[in-house]
């Protein structure tokens, strides 16, 4: 995906909008984290700035440990592509406290907007279909976006989403980059 | 009586485990680890999480933590390069990680592109600001795993216990 697509701050916006204290945000390296900090800091967000492959994986490990509460994977498509075995992983385990959405863009946005596989043809629904996860969305309009987020407010499946959004860069919000304050922030704020 | 002695080091590491409240284990299929694995596999209390590299293990050993759980990861030497980028995310962060490797490449190895990996494994966690404890011996194993768990746990950091090929066994190569 590559022209046109969703404004990705504006979706970021609405998939945390009135997230409630029980949403746990994981997002990607590069761009989503600044989309994540650009809607608003959040001891429940930990914000990654490197360990590129790894966000989906960090989601399943804290989803697995807080079946309670819900845990959203935001991460942009050349870093889901790092670690798409990951998705092979999380069809496996399946909690339906996951969900992995994907901002796809088609560009390595952070390193100068190189084409990545997505723009090439690589359909990251058709793989997280075939790896198992059970509910596996395609969202290519405000419409859908919409429908996600609402979905998001009561998973009770593992989802993942390719979200198209636009090629835009949008100027850098640069949250906490501590990554042992992030830590401590976060486990604190669900009681460890 | 070598035999039933190379039985018990797997079921000492899987008492350690249970007593550090491991609650996820990430692994690679790996016939070293096999009975551990199983005895994970068999036990309701945890989650065991088939990988598909090494290095999902240890992102996953992170969330884990974030969630306030505790989370081990069971590899082969070779594995070990296949983590070196993600250990960043503990070094950076200082999240516990735990991991058993069972080493190739070294006594009485008869595949040669294991040695290249299995030589290294020990000077580069170093690099990575790892504890790294050797077994060598099946009576090494399980004070070393309860040293390493400790360590990992308490002080927030990367431990890693080599578990040396001596004590595996020799891989049985058929035509």
């Amino acid at each position: 995906m590559s022209q046109g697509g969703l404004d990705r701050r504006a979706a970021m916006a609405t998939l945390v909008a009135d997230r409630g204290e029980d949403l746990l945000v994981v997002p990607g390296l590069g761009s989503t984290t600044w989309d994540l900090a650009a809607a608003g800091d959040d001891p429940r967000n930990f914000y990654v700035w490197g360990a590129m492959g790894g966000a989906a994986m960090i989601g399943l490990g804290l989803a697995l440990a807080q079946r309670k509460r819900r845990v959203a994977v935001v991460t942009g498509d050349g870093e889901m592509l790092m670690g798409l075995g990951s998705l092979a992983t999380i069809g496996i385990q399946r909690p339906a406290n996951l969900a992995v959405i994907v901002f796809d863009n088609g560009v390595y946005g952070e390193t100068g907007g190189q084409p990545s596989h997505t723009r090439k043809g690589t359909d990251l629904v058709g793989v997280a279909r075939a790896c198992g996860i059970p509910l596996c969305l395609d969202v290519r309009d405000e419409a859908a976006l919409s429908g996600l987020a609402g979905r998001l407010k009561s998973l009770d499946e593992t989802l993942f989403a390719r979200v198209a959004i636009s090629a835009e860069e949008p100027p850098r919000v640069l949250p906490e980059k501590d990554g042992v304050a992030l830590k401590r922030r976060f486990r604190a704020a669900l009681g460890f | 009586m070598n035999a039933p002695v190379k039985t018990e080091w797997p079921d000492q590491l899987y008492d350690t485990l249970k007593r550090a409240r491991i609650a996820q284990v990430g692994y690679v299929p790996d016939a070293g680890h096999a009975r551990l694995i199983e005895r994970c596999r068999a036990d309701p209390d945890i989650r065991d999480v088939v990988l598909t590299t090494e290095e999902e293990g240890v992102a996953l050993a992170a969330g884990a933590w974030l969630g306030g759980e505790r989370a081990s990861l069971l590899m082969q030497s070779s594995g070990t390069g296949n983590c070196i980028n993600m250990l960043s995310l503990m070094r950076t962060c200082r999240f516990p990680m735990l991991m058993f490797i069972t080493m190739r490449g070294e006594w009485e190895e008869f595949n040669p592109w294991q040695v290249p990996m299995g030589s290294i494994v020990d000077p580069v966690l170093k690099l990575c600001e790892a504890e790294v404890y050797r077994a060598r011996e099946p009576a090494d194993v399980a004070e070393l795993a309860e040293r390493a768990a400790r360590q990992a746990f308490a002080d927030e950091r990367i431990v890693a216990v080599l578990l040396s090929q001596e004590l595996i066994g020799k891989k049985v190569w058929t035509q």
